[in-house]
């Protein structure tokens, strides 16, 4: 029977050290939705995500209640929507009156954010993807909860430059689109190589293709605990340090499979995948960078990062793949900038370059994520670090991804406020040296060799 | 059986099991076990329960222990089993 050591423990970790499972998230496929009338396709989406996930945010409590571990957010992803509206939809406004039906059904299932306003054009793009694509700026303009997210490269395709390119003056257009709100449009918009189909974390969540009728995808959070069981570990060897990061992990994990199966069986929706992350939030005391200086780094950023975040990624792997039926997602840790307050504190210290950033993201989960760039700075350059993220993603058949944020008339030393989960970023600076020649060539980036690894 | 993890924690003083023991015996709860300690003045209870024969809603009996334990100013938690369970059991 446990024992009151091991309750303590457990409420411990909910209770003083962060311990939650970040997101119920509900996959929902839309393509039974799609047609060439507009209003019926608006009509059917609102009519099947109301009903599949009506009671979700309502399950989502009751399991929170019921176990005492909070459950932060309930969420939903769709399939790419560029897909569902590509009859239907004839030009950018239509595409928006699409998001704005996402934002309807959001509003009446309760959940915070809702994922799927996207597409996976990792290799070519068909008309109405490139009309998709021009939507989006004022598609998260005029929406609150949905986030977008665009699939431009794979290890099986390459990258599509093209989209890629698109994909600069598109967070460009967005930042102005949001001036007024620290172009917070940025913050719900992704850029992904390899793109996972069953990702439940924003904003880069979407039901892939290869996904069933509807599916509850459960993403894990717990830094503060990792960090905790590292505090009496000052000096310890990489043996003692790993274990102890598993051993967490593990108990972390088992908590997302219990949320995820109880969900799965209330909501009567298959049970898809743990993702088995460190998703940190700019609270004090939930950053995985505190878990990297716990390691032995004066500040994330610092020669040995690299090192230590894969070690920490690693383990985190290996002690979540046996607590859990199903691993999926994105699973590994997360170095946003914005919504880790050691980040920030690194960033601010000039500890942390975006270069480093870059490097890091070969190592981990996901990629250049929630960083604030200058205003001025050139699509072609924000497309050029799109392109080295997606290179590092499709060579190392790892999942990366992008989110800037440009600045909008602001330089480095200022600093952005989203306010809640997305947090405050300081701008940080971008390489000025020009790549515009690069981004200017058209068609796409091979398929790279399986063989000959080096 | 639908078991229960009941702990309470907080500052010792008179009356606090029998407090705790009435509601339940009055909810038909049915203790299982208790591991109690009280490190430097702070009482630390946990017990395992039954809540079969409890007709209450789990979130009303829930909430009904908190204010309990507010009144008697200790913290009172009920939770199920089952997340102890999976973290700490292979």
């Amino acid at each position: 029977m446990i024992n009151i050591t091991e309750v303590a423990e457990t409420n411990e970790m909910i209770n003083k050290e962060n311990l939650d499972v970040r997101t119920i998230t509900m996959g929902i496929s839309l393509y039974d939705c799609a047609g060439e009338d507009l209003s019926r396709v608006q009509d059917k989406i609102l009519e099947k995500i109301v009903r599949k996930a009506g009671r979700l945010v309502e399950v989502g409590e009751h399991i929170s209640k019921s176990y005492g571990i909070p459950v932060v957010n309930k969420r939903i992803a769709v399939t790419p929507i560029s897909s569902i509206g590509s009859s239907c939809c004839k030009n950018e406004d239509d595409y928006v009156r699409l998001a704005l039906t996402l934002e309807k059904a959001a509003q009446e299932t309760g959940v915070n954010l809702i994922g799927g306003y996207g597409a996976v054009i990792s290799k070519g793009m068909t008309d109405h993807e490139k009309i998709f694509l021009r939507s989006i700026p004022e598609a998260l303009k005029v929406t609150k909860s949905v986030c977008s997210s665009v699939n431009v490269g794979s290890t099986r395709t390459g990258i599509n430059m093209d989209a890629v390119r698109m994909m600069g003056e598109i967070i460009v257009d967005t930042a102005n689109a949001s001036y007024g709100t620290d172009s917070l449009g940025c913050a719900k918009l992704v850029v992904f190589c390899n793109a996972p189909d069953d990702n439940p974390f924003m904003a880069g969540a979407f039901h892939g293709v290869s996904e069933g009728e509807a599916v509850i995808n459960v993403g894990i959070s717990g830094p503060g605990v990792v960090k905790k069981a590292l505090e009496n570990l000052h000096g310890a060897s990489f043996e003692v340090l790993c274990e102890a990061i598993k051993k967490t992990a593990f108990k972390i994990t088992r908590v997302g499979q219990l949320v995820a199966t109880e969900a799965a069986k209330r909501l009567d929706v298959p049970f898809g995948i743990v993702d088995l992350s460190l998703a940190p939030t700019p609270a004090v005391g939930d950053s995985v960078a505190d878990i990297l200086k716990e390691i032995g780094l004066e500040h994330p950023g610092a020669p040995g990062t690299t090192a230590a975040l894969a070690l920490l990624n690693d383990q985190v792997k290996k002690g979540g793949v046996m607590a859990s039926s199903y691993v999926g997602g994105l699973s590994g840790a997360f170095i946003p900038v914005s919504e880790d307050k050691g980040m920030i504190e690194a960033v601010e210290a000039g500890a942390l370059s975006l270069e480093k950033l870059e490097a890091m993201t070969c190592v981990c989960s996901v990629g250049l994520d929630m960083i604030a760039i200058p205003g001025d700075t050139p699509a072609t350059t924000i497309s050029g670090i799109i392109a080295d993220e997606m290179a590092i993603g499709m060579i190392n058949q790892k999942t990366t991804a992008v989110r800037l944020i440009p600045a909008i008339g602001k330089k480095v030393g200022d600093s952005l406020d989203f306010g809640g989960l997305f947090g405050y970023s300081p701008v940080m600076p971008v390489n000025t040296f020009s790549c515009s020649d690069f981004i200017g060539r058209e068609g796409r980036i091979p398929a790279p060799i399986h063989s000959f690894k080096n | 059986m639908q078991k229960v993890i009941i702990t309470v924690v907080g500052k010792d003083c008179v009356g606090i099991m029998a407090k705790v023991c009435t509601y339940l015996a009055e909810k038909q709860i049915n203790i299982l076990d208790i591991s109690q300690t009280i490190v430097s003045g702070y009482f630390n209870m946990m017990m395992v329960a039954d809540r079969q024969l409890d007709r209450g809603h789990f979130e009303d009996t829930a909430k009904e222990l908190e204010e309990l334990g507010n009144s008697i100013g200790v913290v009172i938690r009920m939770q199920r089993e089952e997340i102890f369970n999976m973290m700490h059991r292979i």
